[in-house]
């Protein structure tokens, strides 16, 4: 008995600890059920003749009809096409230049220059897509979003513009955090700028270039919906539509509720897949851990 | 622990020493350079120049495209006809509200959320479970049909937590306090146990203290994703309650395609006919942008430490 006393004491007060840590958690895990639980069950109306009255429970369930009906659809198909090429495009696009631009804003001697580029680069990423979108609208020729190449071209061109800034910060900020001594090293061997950055600047990004590039891939399903949903008109839906916004137009426009849903879980699907797939490239690859 | 030497020095500090002979090629490199990343940077610019110059405008101008970078026929009449635009403002208001709402429930929500999670297994045995649990919502989504009937089904519509409430929990910010919570010294820790803290205390008076710089980042990136956030105004309210980057959207795509722009008020008709519907977009697009710029200049350096943070992780 003069044993156990200590120990029953010592169990209760470990009880108490866990519960005041789970009990931090009580809001985050109760907001993350409702609004990110609910609707993931909430996917069944996409096998449901789903009618708003009826709900989820007295809705009919009819199996792949929803499915089949996008599938034998044409412009699902084009709409697929284009959130994986746009989106491709786009990736590409933003990690070549992003590293461009960070080795070329690294040679900048003049401090306060390289600041003020940072800067004005870094503007519009805190900008929403109504805004730049309507300006770009604004400034382009109608001409030019009238047509699908042209439009394609703007739509990754302002994608670029948005996200450039952000990109280039963390690439130079990477670039800083290099071993001076590397530098010195390798100028007491003789090299010049261009083999100092050859050698010593883009080795020290490699991981960061690696990284970000296996992450990248999760968003291939990402064409960026707000962006095109604000630029997009119904002239260039065979290049520039994609499933979100067909998704949105079919689903909420239209409000067939079923077919857009249906939509949604195609692309939800495919993009938890890659996603969950580049975390697990990225973990094995360079040990990335979210938690 | 890589991560303590690389936050511990500040970022922007020129680490290479300046070389005090330039070759000639070299000094041409710099200058072109140096050149061309000011005038791309200044490019970058433009379309905000364009926005600025249309807003001023005169309607004739505005109407034949010849606007550029420079106002033609400067006129404040956009700007005097916004005035007089209620909703605008109610707008507006709606937008500040939702920053001020929004940022403090995610704040307080993740904060909460991350600190237990920051702990280790042995000192938190739920942690696992609760792992699992958030990283199921960030992998996957139901899609925003499903959310929208949800919303409807719980009577949020057209109510201001409707915008809040649903991003409230972003396990992505909280990853970002998590790391940070992780660096702070488990010393401290341990001896204010041994003192008797309970976890709240600890939480409280021990780590948000020195969490301050990580809190601060979270609440820019909160607050600019609220300010900016307009697809949820444009599904859930009706356009008097839509907050302002909603409504924009809406008067833009739909108000002026059908092109229902009801005027009652005697003086707004006059006004109305000597401006465009363009020059009136662009003054409220660049009221909009407004608030973004003060808290962007002063909050830039904490931003790109939290993007670090978010990013580099052992």
């Amino acid at each position: 008995m003069a044993l156990s006393a200590p120990r029953v004491v010592r169990s209760k007060a470990r009880f108490k600890e866990q519960l005041a840590l789970h009990s931090m958690l009580v809001p985050g895990v109760v907001l993350a059920f409702i609004f990110m639980i609910l609707p993931m069950i909430g996917v069944v109306m996409a096998f449901q003749d789903y009618s708003i009255v009826k709900g989820f429970f007295g809705s009919e369930f009819v199996g792949l009809k929803y499915f089949n009906r996008i599938f034998s659809r044409p412009d699902f198909l084009t709409a697929m096409w284009n959130t994986v090429f746009i989106a491709l495009v786009k990736i590409v696009c933003m990690t070549v230049l992003s590293i461009l631009f960070a080795l070329l804003m690294n040679e900048i001697m003049l401090h306060t220059v390289k600041k003020t580029v940072q800067t004005v680069l870094f503007l519009p990423y805190f900008l929403s897509w109504v805004i730049l979108g309507n300006m770009i609208i604004n400034m382009v020729p109608t001409r030019l979003m009238e047509d699908g190449d042209w439009f394609r071209v703007i739509i990754v061109g302002t994608d670029v513009w948005k996200s450039l800034g952000y990109q280039v910060i963390i690439y130079l900020a990477t670039i800083t955090n290099i071993d001076p001594t590397l530098y010195e090293a390798a100028k007491i061997d003789g090299a010049n700028h261009m083999q100092l950055c050859r050698h010593v600047t883009i080795p020290g990004l490699m991981s960061m270039i690696v990284l970000n590039a296996i992450l990248n891939i999760g968003n291939i399903m990402n064409a960026g919906f707000e962006q095109i949903l604000v630029m997009y008109n119904p002239l260039v839906y065979d290049k520039g539509d994609i499933l979100d916004t067909m998704a949105y137009r079919i689903g909420l426009l239209d409000l067939d509720y079923s077919t857009g849903a249906a939509i949604g879980l195609f692309k939800s699907g495919i993009s938890c897949a890659v996603f969950a797939f580049s975390y697990w490239l990225a973990y094995k690859v360079k040990g990335y851990k979210i938690f | 622990m890589k991560n303590v030497s690389m936050l511990s020095r500040p970022i922007n500090v020129k680490e290479r020493p300046m070389k005090v002979k330039l070759s000639k090629p070299r000094i041409a490199f710099l200058v072109i350079n140096t050149a061309f990343l000011c005038l791309f940077a200044f490019s970058s610019l433009l379309p905000f120049c364009n926005l600025l110059a249309l807003s001023f405008s005169s309607k004739e101008a505005a109407d034949a495209n010849v606007v550029w970078f420079f106002p033609v026929g400067f006129t404040l009449d956009a700007y005097r006809l916004l005035i007089t635009k209620v909703q605008f403002f109610r707008s507006f208001g709606i937008s500040v509200g939702r920053v001020i709402l929004g940022t403090v429930i995610s704040l307080a929500v993740i904060t909460f959320g991350a600190y237990p999670l920051s702990r280790g297994k042995n000192v938190f045995r739920g942690r696992m479970f609760y792992t699992v649990f958030f990283m199921i919502t960030m992998f996957f989504s139901g899609g925003f049909i499903p959310t929208y009937i949800l919303i409807s089904k719980l009577k949020l519509m057209n109510n201001i937590f409707a915008l809040v409430l649903p991003s409230a929990m972003n396990a992505w910010n909280m990853v970002l306090l998590i790391n940070f919570f992780r660096r702070v010294p488990q010393e401290m820790i341990e001896s204010a146990k041994i003192d008797g803290a309970g976890h709240y205390t600890i939480l409280f008076k021990f780590m948000l203290p020195v969490s301050l710089p990580a809190l601060a980042t979270v609440m820019l990136f909160t607050a600019v994703g609220h300010w900016n956030s307009w697809f949820d105004g444009l599904m859930y309210m009706t356009t008097e309650h839509m907050p302002l980057q909603s409504y924009i959207y809406h008067i833009v795509n739909e108000q002026n395609k059908t092109g229902n722009n009801v005027v009652t008020n005697p003086e707004e008709a006059a006004l109305l006919s000597n401006i465009t519907i363009k020059t009136l977009e662009s003054a409220q697009i660049f009221i909009a942008i407004l608030p973004v710029l003060p808290l962007y200049l002063f909050a830039q350096k904490y931003f790109i430490k939290g993007l670090m943070l978010g990013s580099v992780k052992e």
